[in-house]
């Protein structure tokens, strides 16, 4: 037990520093940009018409003077108190926005992350206990294709075909347009995360089953195997109690790993479906020069990667009885 | 068992024409494109949202643009730019995986510590951030895909250099006194360049894929640019009115593209790997 607490301890701070390293390297490249956020926001235009004063209480709004080092430090501080500042463009505490959006994307993510884990898994095991024969060269293809195919292509197919061809799910956002809040019902919402639930699905397979293909392969050609086969244990339960079980490991680090790969799929298949998640306030962020806001997102999302590595490592202990073992002895 | 031999000289054969003819096709496609770029921004009021005919293989845009020509400038462009990007982030993932494996254990911390960093972030938030940082445009395309594509080959090389290392043969050499230069450039490097190239090649699709990807989303090249992550970009605005071409072809082509630089990769690295080569 204090082995294990020690293990995890070592590995939480790892990850706060980790997590200071890209608050700190993303908040070097914001500043770096040569964008200038006054050009974007307010316009050519509007900024020549305006007053010297007016100018320079909209730099100041968008913390254009100030100098970086001392920005970063300020802007630590205050993190470090639960405040990651205000949203330049919505105009709310940067937790609230992203509280709102990932409210939004959360069950999303989480539909899209547990289908694409349990699928792949699936198609992975098939394909590496049928290798080289029809079953495998079809999930072959089916993995090549897809890792070939651009998320928000996918996006945009699913999207001319479902809702503009065949008319069966709404275009875009997560709530019908032009409906009171109030009256927006569970079945609507929905309706109008199928498809961009689907789509991060469908692209999120094909990593995990080539991978849990690959060590199925390795499996079914091992001794043990061998040996079950020349006891007369039958394919299934050879498949089932060597296969399976020696394929969940690595399938656990697949699983957890893939979670950085959802949330960037995400990105792009909520800006096809305009859908209010987080994923497309970090590309409003983006293209309006919104640093806190964008610093928040990627603190936060880096976060969720981390911890979700963390959560492999632990679960890692509790599902490998070799590792359950060692730990114990000591 | 003769049947067999048989077989695998034919593999290895028809391997190396489906290479020959996909880098033929890769090329053709790449030349096209810088050819028809005047093309493919052509607009011509005449002849607008066309249906993909024999005449407009593709159809033609809101302004009358060949989106035949549009598209294969577009791939052209994608091609050049994963290219570009592909081998400045394989060098990085060369200098950078071989320096923690040689250089001690603070830099292998360090460099470890960088790789975990970059891998932390969603990929397509960091080729966002710098993509900002540059400025947006071809500046920031190039530098977004290739500073952020690097991590995961540079593990393999400095867990490879460092089974290096150790391996039985490259000590036999240190203590038969062979130079340093010697033993990388004799022992070390016939292992290591096989896996380099095909890394490579395989980091082609992702930045291909990525390229488009923040194009897409605007962080990317300019929308004048006939750009394949622009001209889907610019679909989106037609789609509900059934525009369905726009989206379509375009895409289709830059599936294929991508599809083939993975095969390519795939049967390269099966053809170099001494474990597959003869199979």
């Amino acid at each position: 037990m204090k082995h294990r607490l020690q293990f995890t301890a070592k590995k939480l701070l790892r990850m706060a520093l980790l997590l200071l390293g890209v608050s700190f390297a993303s908040f070097l490249l914001m500043c770096a940009s040569p964008l200038d956020p006054l050009q974007t926001n307010v316009g050519q235009t509007a900024l020549g018409s305006m007053s010297r004063e007016q100018v320079e209480k909209l730099e100041e709004y968008w913390g254009v003077d100030a100098p970086p080092a001392e920005r970063y430090l300020g802007w630590l501080k205050d993190v470090l108190h639960g405040d990651f500042g205000v949203s330049l463009l919505y105009r709310q505490p940067v937790l609230e926005v992203i509280g709102q959006r990932l409210a939004n994307s959360v069950w999303l993510l989480l539909a899209a992350w547990i289908i694409s884990g349990v699928l792949g898994l699936a198609l992975g095991a098939a394909a590496g206990a049928f290798r080289g024969r029809w079953p495998d060269r079809l999930i072959r293809g089916y993995c090549l294709l897809i890792s070939s195919t651009p998320a928000f292509w996918l996006a945009i197919l699913l999207l001319l075909v479902f809702s503009v061809w065949l008319g069966w799910l709404p275009v875009g956002l997560s709530v019908p347009a032009g409906v009171d809040a109030a009256a927006v019902t569970l079945a609507d919402r929905l309706r109008h995360a199928v498809l961009p639930a689907l789509t991060l699905s469908i692209t999120g397979v094909a990593n995990i089953a080539l991978h849990t293909r690959e060590k199925m392969a390795d499996v079914m050609e091992s001794d043990y195997v061998l040996f079950a086969r020349a006891r007369g244990e039958s394919e299934r339960s050879i498949l089932l109690r060597h296969g399976l079980r020696n394929v969940a490991l690595p399938a656990v680090t697949l699983q957890f790993a893939s979670i950085s790969e959802v949330i960037g799929g995400s990105v792009l298949v909520e800006q096809v479906f305009s859908y209010p998640g987080l994923g497309q306030a970090a590309v409003t962020a983006g293209l309006g020069s919104d640093l806190p806001l964008l610093l928040g997102i990627t603190v936060i999302t880096s976060a969720i990667v981390f911890g979700g590595n963390l959560a492999a490592d632990l679960l890692y202990g509790a599902v490998d009885p070799k590792i359950r073992r060692r730990a114990a002895g000591r | 068992m003769r049947g067999e031999k048989q077989y695998s000289e034919n593999r290895r054969q028809s391997t190396i024409l489906f290479l020959i003819a996909a880098a033929v096709i890769l090329a053709a496609v790449t030349v096209s494109g810088i050819l028809l770029e005047e093309r493919g921004m052509e607009t011509d009021f005449s002849r607008t949202n066309l249906i993909p005919s024999v005449q407009y293989l593709f159809g033609t845009d809101w302004m009358g643009r060949d989106m035949l020509a549009r598209t294969l400038a577009g791939l052209s462009l994608s091609i050049r730019i994963g290219l570009l990007t592909a081998v400045v982030s394989a060098g990085t993932a060369l200098v950078l995986g071989t320096a923690a494996a040689v250089l001690g254990k603070k830099a292998d911390a360090v460099i470890s510590w960088c790789i975990d960093l970059v891998m932390g972030i969603p990929h397509i938030l960091l080729v966002m951030l710098i993509s900002i940082a540059c400025g947006r445009g071809f500046a920031g395309v190039v530098a977004g895909v290739s500073l952020s594509h690097w991590p995961s080959l540079a593990r393999v090389i400095r867990g490879e250099v460092l089974q290096l290392k150790s391996a039985p043969y490259i000590l036999a050499a240190e203590k038969l006194g062979v130079s340093r230069f010697d033993i990388i450039r004799r022992h070390m490097a016939p292992h290591i360049l096989p896996q380099f190239l095909t890394g490579m090649i395989l980091l082609f699709p992702h930045a291909i894929l990525h390229e488009a990807s923040v194009t897409f989303l605007g962080f990317g090249l300019s929308s004048e640019q006939p750009a394949i992550g622009v001209i889907l970009s610019e679909s989106m605005r037609y789609l509900t009115t059934g525009k369905w071409w726009l989206a379509l072809f375009p895409g289709l082509a830059l599936v294929l593209t991508v599809i083939l630089f993975a095969m390519l990769g795939e049967r390269l690295r099966r053809l170099l790997d001494p474990a597959s080569a003869h199979e």
